[in-house]
């Protein structure tokens, strides 16, 4: 292995981590609010966009981020929506991301029990106050686990960004290897940036696990 | 209506033999994901058996390697295969034997952790009165704990084909033919007459994985629902 070659490709790999970063946190934002949105809808069981909601989370959870972002790059200026790579992206990413949060979210509301909102209702809370001091409590140390696999998932998922011509870190890496041949160099950092940035999510995912765990009701 | 046809690209479809070359290239995406299912299925199980046991360092090891499985992207496992490893030790690997590997690699550490999740979560006392009754170690497994593990998995591992089906989509960028490629060489050969062709075939790409993934989802849930 090239000692050298590492220290001189190591800031372009530290550019093209940010940008991963960047697309990786505006995707998994508004794929958060995606989900809340479709969850609350879900939950309260709101008619007709309560069928084009679980329309969508099917469409997005049988497609590949892929494929969804081919469509949207270079499908979509064909019949007049200009689309530029980093909003293409963002935008494959909260369509992919909103369905698996919306998923998470829905597990944790439909986990509380019944009894819950009905004991509410009758100590006189309105809709707002139960769904503020009763179910989210409660429904969120539920959801918690999948919502943190679902961020760590859709972090994973920015590295097909390099198809649309996005210079994230999988591209450097191919540029790099297809251009000095250094395969084995760039690979390695590679690698070792994409642990950088999902090793502390996952560290910090299962402290946050262990944490909410106990605050389950009745455990 | 040829108008409408033309401007959202869909009449590329119709051309010569195009729809069938895309189902074709379905079909190379269905086979490599299917065949990696069927090798990680038992192999799964095995590592899901062995991270049961008591034995320190092979937990260890079985841990890392689940850890580092999963916190990779798969794009990422894929490149380290295809040029990677055949860089590092000099040996020749085609595209669809490198997606093989790694969705096998993927593949049995998923397997193996929700094995694995299945057998902590049948109770102590199976064991022990599987033993009181003088079951081998082989009868135990085959007669008791498999038989209840069973159905928890069945519904899990159908959902990881859908994952895998929709992972290959991936392997276009190891220079596999699949459908995603087969979508950019009938939108370029065409590019002259149907300048629009990118929207409808890239939207026919989309369904076709819908239409492959969507069904066997469905199988899932409906199978989770009824044996939970």
């Amino acid at each position: 292995m090239d000692l050298n070659a590492i220290a001189e490709y190591l800031p372009l790999f530290g550019e093209a981590a940010l940008l991963t970063v960047k697309l990786g946190i505006l995707g998994i934002i508004f794929s958060i609010i995606i989900g809340l949105i479709c969850a609350v809808v879900q939950y309260y069981k709101v008619p007709v966009i309560r069928r084009i909601v679980s329309v969508y989370i099917e469409i997005s959870r049988n497609t590949p981020l892929l494929v969804q972002l081919f469509f949207i790059y270079y499908g979509l200026p064909k019949v007049g929506i200009p689309t530029d790579a980093e909003t293409c992206g963002i935008a494959g990413l909260a369509f992919l991301g909103g369905s698996y949060m919306a998923e998470a979210f829905r597990s944790g509301l439909e986990s509380v029990d019944k009894i819950q909102t009905e004991s509410a209702y009758s100590l006189g809370m309105n809709k707002m106050q139960t769904m503020r001091y009763v179910i989210l409590p409660q429904a969120i140390s539920v959801s918690i686990p999948a919502f943190v696999a679902n961020v760590i998932f859709l972090m994973k998922e920015t590295s097909v960004f390099s198809a649309i011509s996005l210079l994230d870190l999988m591209f450097m890496a191919k540029d790099l290897m297809g251009m000095y041949n250094d395969t084995v160099e760039a690979l390695c950092l590679l690698v070792g940036f994409y642990l950088i940035i999902l090793l502390p999510i996952s560290i910090v995912g299962t402290i946050v696990e262990r944490r909410v765990r106990r605050a389950g009701f009745g455990s | 209506m040829q108008d409408l046809a033309v401007n959202l690209g869909i009449d590329v479809l119709f051309k010569g033999t195009n729809f069938i070359r895309l189902l074709g290239g379905l079909w190379t995406a269905l086979w490599i994901s299917l065949v990696s299912v069927a090798i990680s299925i038992p192999l799964g199980i095995g590592m899901g058996v062995l991270m049961t046991k008591k034995n320190r360092i092979l937990k260890a090891v079985l841990r890392v390697y689940l850890e580092f499985i999963r916190i990779m992207p798969q794009l990422v496992l894929l490149f380290i295969m295809f040029f990677g490893t055949t860089r590092a030790f000099g040996w020749d690997l085609s595209g669809e034997a490198a997606s093989i590997i790694v969705f096998v690699l993927w593949g049995t550490a998923e397997m193996g952790d929700l094995v694995r999740g299945a057998l902590i979560s049948i109770p102590k006392h199976q064991y022990e009165s599987s033993e009181a009754l003088g079951l081998t170690n082989t009868q135990t497994y085959l007669y008791v704990i498999i038989p209840q593990t069973i159905r928890r998995l069945i519904p899990l591992s159908i959902n990881l084909i859908t994952r895998m089906i929709k992972t290959t989509s991936l392997i276009l960028m190891i220079g596999v033919v699949e459908v995603l490629k087969v979508a950019q060489q009938i939108i370029e050969a065409n590019r002259m007459t149907s300048p629009n062709g990118a929207f409808g075939v890239y939207l026919t790409v989309f369904l076709l994985y819908f239409i492959a993934c969507w069904p066997i989802s469905m199988l899932a849930k409906y199978l989770e629902k009824k044996w939970s």
